[in-house]
């Protein structure tokens, strides 16, 4: 492994590889408090994401190594119109490691084209954001302890959201997941993804609009948020809303260990009140995130 | 009107009506001192109105990449005024400055000096990607 720069350039025996480094380092943080000494970590962070920026830089703390960065275009000088390759070209001597955020969709693998260190995708655009999606599958495995044979609801917006997107392609490598797909006509999973994965590999799914409806079957609960601005007319918003707001009361038909996922920040579509529910994991899901990561730097600097 | 038989080289046949210029600039014909005929909007069974290009000189560019810009598109070979094949074209695993990515939120729209390159993906149906971005062509 060289890059990380979209989920599917890990085969399904190298993600293994990483949840299993992940629980190692859960198990004895000890044995890798000193692991990356001497080594730099640099965050590129050409547009500001706060929380990813600090996983990635908690991470390599947490290895014993060093952080450098930026976390905004506007401190760096591609402000001055510097180009994305001559920017790694030059970060590459300074540092060992380096996890970059784009506004701009393609910049990390232009980015892995150029340098002569890693390159981590931490998010380009709309389109991919693999950390997360490993994320996702270290909590989903540490929750369940599987990744197959599950029934994985998504809820919300399927038509946007990209960490939907990239998790149904990574899960779909696993054998017997069936996907639930609820969310508003408006804001359903593109065709493309339905053809290019479900379809392609004879995955069963199923499209509802109802989130009561298939509550009792769910194995996984991924909850995204329903933005006001993907809507026409705040009529439709105020319609749909409250109907993807995960509260205790919908809870009760689910199983007792349905495992709620978010990808987080939440706004207003999973109420404070199911936070004390012990099938709530997406802080527990935050923190996995951190120990995903550190497997991910090791991997990539051969450690 | 009358167009002279070309003796040794090709026309390109089945042009989608409008596109022809396209493709005389793309195999860049305009800096060739052979005989070219363009003609366009000639009625067609099949199109409706198609485009035709002759060029009495050999070519040696790879004309698989037509496919591309103008599916459909029939590549004739001609020798001594007969037509001695015709040309299967097939699609180009990957292609390299010939199509543009029209993504806006795409890299290549800020950094202009990237090579425009899509891929072909596609099981059912050959779809070309922009390797950036995943952008359909």
């Amino acid at each position: 492994m060289r890059n990380l720069i979209d989920i599917l350039d890990l085969d399904v025996r190298e993600i293994d590889a990483l949840i299993k480094r992940a629980n190692d380092i859960i198990e004895r943080p000890d044995a890798y408090r000193e692991i990356c000494r001497y080594k730099k970590l640099a965050t590129l962070f050409f547009e500001p994401s706060t929380r990813t920026r600090l996983s990635f830089e908690a991470a390599m703390l947490e290895l014993g190594g060093q952080v450098l960065g930026f976390s905004e275009a506007a401190s760096y000088s591609s402000a001055k119109g510097e180009s994305v390759s001559d920017t790694v070209r030059v970060v590459s001597c300074y540092a060992d490691v380096i996890a970059m955020r784009h506004p701009k969709e393609g910049a990390p693998l232009v980015a892995s084209m150029a340098a002569s260190v890693p390159i981590i995708n931490a998010g380009d655009g709309g389109h991919n954001h693999p950390t997360q999606t490993l994320t996702d599958l270290l909590t989903i495995s540490r929750e369940k302890g599987r990744l197959d044979h599950l029934t994985v609801g998504l809820c919300g917006d399927l038509k946007f959201g990209r960490t939907v997107h990239s998790l149904i392609s990574a899960l779909s490598r696993y054998e017997g997941v069936r996907f639930v797909l609820i969310s508003p006509e408006e804001l359903r999973l593109p065709d493309y993804i339905k053809q290019d994965i479900l379809e392609e590999k004879g995955l069963k799914y199923l499209e509802t609009e109802s989130l009561e409806q298939v509550m009792p079957e769910l194995d996984i609960l991924y909850m995204t948020r329903v933005q006001r601005e993907r809507f026409f007319n705040e009529e439709d918003y105020l319609r749909l809303r409250d109907s993807y707001i995960l509260t205790p009361d919908k809870l009760t038909t689910a199983k007792s260990d349905l495992s709620v996922m978010h990808p987080l920040p939440r706004v207003n579509e999973i109420s404070t009140a199911v936070d004390a529910d012990p099938r709530a994991c997406y802080f527990r899901q935050a923190l996995n995130g951190k120990y995903i990561r550190m497997a991910l730097i090791l991997a990539l600097l051969g450690l | 009107m009358h167009i002279d038989e070309i003796q040794n080289g090709i026309v390109l046949d089945h042009i989608t009506a409008g596109k022809a210029m396209e493709i005389y600039h793309f195999l860049e014909l305009d800096g060739r001192d052979c005989p070219v005929a363009i003609l366009q909007n000639v009625g067609s069974r099949k199109m409706g109105r198609k485009d035709i290009i002759k060029i009495d000189a050999p070519i040696d560019t790879d004309l698989n990449v037509l496919a591309v810009l103008c599916p459909g598109i029939t590549v004739n070979v001609i020798r001594d005024g007969v037509r001695v094949e015709k040309k299967a074209l097939t699609l180009p695993p990957e292609v390299k400055d010939v199509i543009k990515c029209k993504n806006p939120r795409c890299i290549t729209t800020t950094e202009q000096e990237l090579p425009h390159i899509f891929r072909l993906t596609g099981a059912k149906t050959p779809v070309y990607r922009c390797i950036y971005c995943e952008t359909k062509a």
